[in-house]
């Protein structure tokens, strides 16, 4: 039972739908050279079959609905079905981004409420929702950087600081955006070390990439002082949205000192998330960087009408065709508005709060990384590993075994063995009791019979699987016989 | 200190000079069992400047990418491309293994003895 066939399997030769209409209208060639010579070989089945597979597939999905999902840094939150509906309707289904502006005015008054919005959230001055992923506007915010200096020319700046305990897309941002990384390491509090940041921080600095609060759950607390050292040396700071769900309508990265942010809708703002797609990685800007934003930008003119404006000739180019993943733009606005001013602060207390709850109760056995956190903490099995010879993966794949799906494992990689809780906002304290209850029991088993842990995950349809050789070896396309 | 003597440094690199101006670095057992099975190498490319402790090279397990360090200060003269299509050479014979060869040499990092070495093995677990 557990051999799920691949589509390709359940194929046979001459079975299908007929849902196509016959043709009854001239048939138009394609220009030569455009045309396939051979048929594409697509699966073969009936509906009923198509249906079953998918269903099948279905059945072996974990996502938030199904339990707890604590990803760290990856807020993996309830999305509500409000935004689905919001985002099924049909005016905002049925149009074509060519189609005139005048016919599509509420969906460009989406993009700019949701602009609004999302500004006053982050004390940014403008925003644009082309990039269709968080690493995506990463890259979008450090080239609004790069053409910033460079319409000063100042094009001696090809450094971007990044502490050690940056996401890793971080620095590959920084690097396909043709800057040098600087590297610096983490003070003994997990924080950034202002000496460090002082003597990396120079005439070269083009701009420092930061998350607050940081990898480890903790709020930078010198953020002025951070933002004010890369200021003076003349570079600007760039705000890893990944972790605004600690902070959202409490602090905003504006008033820290940040200059451009970006944000994962699909983390923070309660859109779908994670092979679920399509993303939405909008970047925000001080009003400085507005003219390198890329085009077209949603304006309000004075009549209360919406436009388009496409003659940005500073702009650092676009990123996606037309406006982003609109959708999930209109998930997102749904989200905000049915929170409200009170409901967006109130989420990310309680995010902070059920991260503080459930990490208190897992120190009775479980050491942390720190001894306080924001919207996630960090647990190290170090000592597990040395003294039961029981990893952080051990621990992962125990998880499992309980219907939990494991926290991101081995990140930040400047704590050993660890793991990374975020429960969010949407656990109820029950969940985050039984959790505590599961992570309590394996703690115990890894005491007693440290070996059975090696053996984990017992009821799964697939036990461990082979990620070295999924790495070395990767099958990436159907094999036809 | 001799050639054909491997030293190391804090950052679990393995360095053996040919001669004063000429070694190769490669990776610790250590280093290895605590990356766990590595997949992916990124080497640099010969003509590279490598300065003593910037990064210079980067692994990538199953579980993260990590850095590789120079140790010195110099150019390279060499990387070992073998590596980059079975990095599983570093897991199953790390001192055989080496990275890259800087020549040239005009700095280096403080090096550790093996016996230096093993108590910050011991230390870090």
């Amino acid at each position: 039972m557990n051999d799920v066939k691949l589509i390709f399997e359940r194929s046979c030769e001459g079975k299908g739908l007929g849902l196509l209409p016959a043709l009854d209208v001239p048939e138009a060639a394609l220009p030569d050279g455009f045309g396939r010579k051979t048929a594409p070989r697509l699966p073969e089945l009936s509906e009923t079959e198509i249906s079953r597979h998918y269903k099948t597939l279905v059945k072996r999905t974990y996502g938030v609905n199904d339990g707890f999902y604590p990803l760290g840094s990856c807020t993996m939150k309830y999305n509500p079905r409000i935004n689905e509906e919001m985002a099924a309707l049909p005016q905002f289904t049925q149009i074509h981004p060519l189609q005139p502006e005048r016919t599509a005015q509420g969906c460009l008054e989406v993009l700019w409420r949701a602009e609004q919005l999302l500004c006053e959230i982050t004390g940014m001055d403008n925003m644009t929702f082309q990039p269709a992923a968080g690493a995506h506007g990463e890259f979008t915010g450090i080239l609004l950087v790069k053409a910033y200096h460079k319409s000063r020319g100042d094009e001696k700046r090809t450094k971007i600081i990044v502490p050690d305990s940056a996401h890793g897309t971080n620095p590959a941002t920084a690097a396909m955006a043709g800057f040098t990384v600087v590297s610096i390491p983490s003070g003994e509090d997990g924080c950034v070390d202002l000496e460090k940041l002082r003597a990396a921080a120079g005439e070269d600095t083009a701009g420092l990439m930061l998350t607050n609060p940081n990898t480890l759950g903790l709020f930078e607390k010198d953020i002025l002082e951070i933002t004010k050292i890369v200021h003076d040396a003349g570079g600007l700071v760039y705000y890893d949205g990944a972790n605004l769900n600690a902070v959202m309508g409490v602090a905003r990265p504006g008033d820290m000192g940040f200059d451009v942010v970006h944000l994962n809708l699909h983390k923070t703002f309660s859109t779908p998330h994670g092979g679920g797609g399509p993303g939405s990685g909008p970047v925000g800007c001080k009003a400085f960087l507005t003219p390198f934003l890329p085009s077209p930008r949603v304006i309000k003119n004075e009549d209360g009408s919406f436009r388009f404006e496409r003659d940005l000739p500073q702009s650092a180019g676009a990123v996606k065709e037309f406006y982003g993943n609109f959708l999930v733009d209109v998930r997102a606005l749904a989200y905000i508005l049915t929170l409200g001013k009170e409901g967006i602060p109130e989420a990310a207390k309680n995010a902070v709060l059920a991260a503080n709850y459930l990490m208190k109760k897992l120190s009775e056995h479980y050491d942390m990384a720190s001894g306080r956190c924001m919207h996630e903490f960090v647990i190290t099995l170090e000592r597990l590993k040395k003294e039961k010879g029981v990893s952080a993966m051990d621990v992962a794949k125990a998880l499992l075994d309980h219907g939990i799906h494991p926290p991101t494992m081995y990140f930040p990689l400047i704590v050993h063995e660890a793991l990374m809780v975020e429960p969010t906002e949407t656990e109820p304290k029950e969940t985050l009791d039984e959790v505590a209850g599961v992570f309590a029991s394996i703690w115990e088993e890894a005491q007693k019979n440290p070996a059975a842990l090696h053996e984990m995950p017992l009821h799964t349809p697939v036990r461990r699987l082979d990620e070295v050789g999924a790495a070395r070896n990767p099958k990436i396309r159907y094999e036809f016989e | 200190m001799s050639a054909n003597e491997l030293l190391y440094t804090k950052s679990h690199e393995w360095v053996l000079f040919s001669d004063d101006k000429t070694a190769k670095v490669g990776l610790t057992d250590y280093a290895q069992k605590q990356l766990g099975d590595l997949v992916f190498v990124n080497l640099p490319s010969e003509g590279d400047e490598a300065e003593a402790g910037a990064a210079v090279a980067d692994v990538e397990s199953v579980k993260a990418v990590s850095d590789v360090f120079s140790p010195v200060t110099g150019t390279i003269t060499a990387v070992n491309e073998a590596v980059l299509d079975a990095p599983q050479m570093i897991n199953e014979s790390p001192y055989e293994t080496w990275l890259f060869e800087v020549g040239g040499i005009t700095g280096r990092e403080e090096f550790l003895t093996e016996a230096q070495y093993e108590e910050l093995c011991q230390k870090e677990g």
